[in-house]
This record gives C-alpha cells, structure tokens and sequence, in this order.
C-alpha cells in the first residue's frame, strides 16, 4: 500500500510520464481510500490549467 | 485589429511571461522588444488578435529558451539541491511519522478552480507564489510548464539527472499549492 507521501511523487511524475500500469493501480488503490491524495491531484490539474492559462495556450473565448 | 492598444496589451503580458522565467528586468524587456519587432517586422499576415498573440509569444518563448541554455551554463547543479532545503523540510511537516497527511495539513478541495482562474486577483497570487520559489527550482518548473519542455529536455539543458529533475518538480509544485492554499484558497474551512 502506497503511502500519501509516496503518492505525492507518483502524481507528481504523473504531470509529466504516462505511468506505468503496475503504478497506475496502486495508485488508484490509494487514492480510492484518501480524500487527501484525491484533493491532491486535484490540485495538480489545477496547477497546469493554470500554467496553460498563463502561457495564453488556453485562452478562455473571449478578446 | 491590431492597433497600439493591443500591442501594448500583449507586451505588458509577454513582459510578466519573461519576467518571471529570467529573472531579470533587463533581460526579459529586451527578449520581449526583439520578440515583438522580430514578429511584426515580418512578411506574415495574421487572421486575427489571439494568431498574433500565439505567434509572438511562440518567438519570445524561443528567445527564452535560448538565453536559459546560456545561464544554464553557469548555473550551480549543486545549489539545485541547497535551496531546495526548506521547501522539503516543509513538505516532510505536512506528514505523520507513517507518511500519511497530518489532519490539518491535509490538502483541502478548492472547490471550482475554474472561477479563480477567471479572477484578477488570483493572478497576481500566482504570480507571487511563483516568485517565492528558490530561483533555480521555479526555473525547473517553468521550462517544463510554461516552455513545455520534457523532462529528459530540462534534464539535458540544465545537466541534472531525470530523478533529480523529478525531485525538483515535485518540490515546486508542493510549494506552489501551498502557496495558493494558504494565500488564495482561504483556509478557515476544515479539511473532510
């Protein structure tokens, strides 16, 4: 069983590599059971919306 | 279409984008007057404000890439690790002994994340929080967010090794959600 602190780093390579599946499911597993982890990732799509939006890759429909 | 106003819209955008990647006023306000007289100087025509906008910003993230390739020779690989100290002291806080979250250091929901992106306000907290990471870890960070590189390219360019590049983003985006969760989404609501 991961731990939260282990499932911080695998979402985190997970902004940045396909995980692997063996990861994937431990993850999920972890996830299922940690609203903390799940709020964590969350907030890791959150951070690269906004990095998108900043960059003017993702332009809300307007101008 | 594309009148003054724009321009100078598009400028004082693409001035922050530098800015906050260089470091440096003077290097980023001569990165973006090159970006800008290279893109409009140009034989190309565009269909309309947003093609223009991507297009200079397409040079200027160029330009960027280019002046990061030649700081990243003189840049210390061994302070990458130093200044990451009290972000990863702090990181190691928010966990109880078995390396579970704490109950009051638990990341919280932050409800619709898409409001705040629509917010003013929320900019210049990101803008702040971003400024708050070590020079070298948000240099890490914004290759790979906002020039979008890979990781085994910023591993490349900056001669750090995939694992320590990993650390590195990791400890930036910890620091940065933090950051927006203590200054942007309000505590004061307890964590489920």
């Amino acid at each position: 069983m991961l731990t939260c602190k282990e499932a911080t780093r695998m979402m985190s390579e997970a902004q940045d590599r396909k995980l692997g599946a063996g990861e994937r499911l431990k993850l999920e597993m972890h996830l299922s059971l940690c609203r903390g982890c799940r709020n964590f990732r969350q907030q890791m799509d959150f951070l690269r919306a906004a990095c998108r939006r900043l960059v003017g890759r993702d332009e809300p429909g307007q101008d | 279409m594309i009148d003054n106003s724009f321009i100078a819209e598009v400028r004082s955008d693409m001035l922050r984008f530098a800015q906050l990647q260089l470091r440096d006023a003077a290097l980023a306000e001569d990165a973006v007057q090159e970006a800008l007289l290279g893109a409009l100087s140009g034989e190309r025509s565009f269909s309309g404000r947003s093609a223009l906008k991507t297009w200079v910003f397409s040079i200027l993230r160029n330009k960027i890439v280019d002046l990061i390739r030649v700081q990243s020779r003189t840049t210390n690989v061994s302070a990458l690790g130093e200044e990451g100290a009290s972000l990863d002291q702090a990181f190691e806080e928010l966990f109880k002994t078995n390396a579970h979250w704490r109950p009051d250091t638990r990341p919280r929901g932050w409800g619709d994340p898409a409001e705040a992106l629509r917010e003013k306000g929320f900019w210049d907290v990101f803008e702040i929080c971003l400024n708050h990471l070590p020079e070298n870890t948000a240099r890490v960070f914004m290759m790979r967010e906002f020039l979008e590189f890979d990781t085994t390219e910023v591993c490349q360019t900056l001669d750090i090794s995939v694992g320590n590049c990993n650390v590195i983003l990791h400890r930036a985006r910890n620091g940065l959600r933090r950051c927006l969760e203590s200054s942007w989404f309000a505590p004061g609501e307890k964590p489920c």
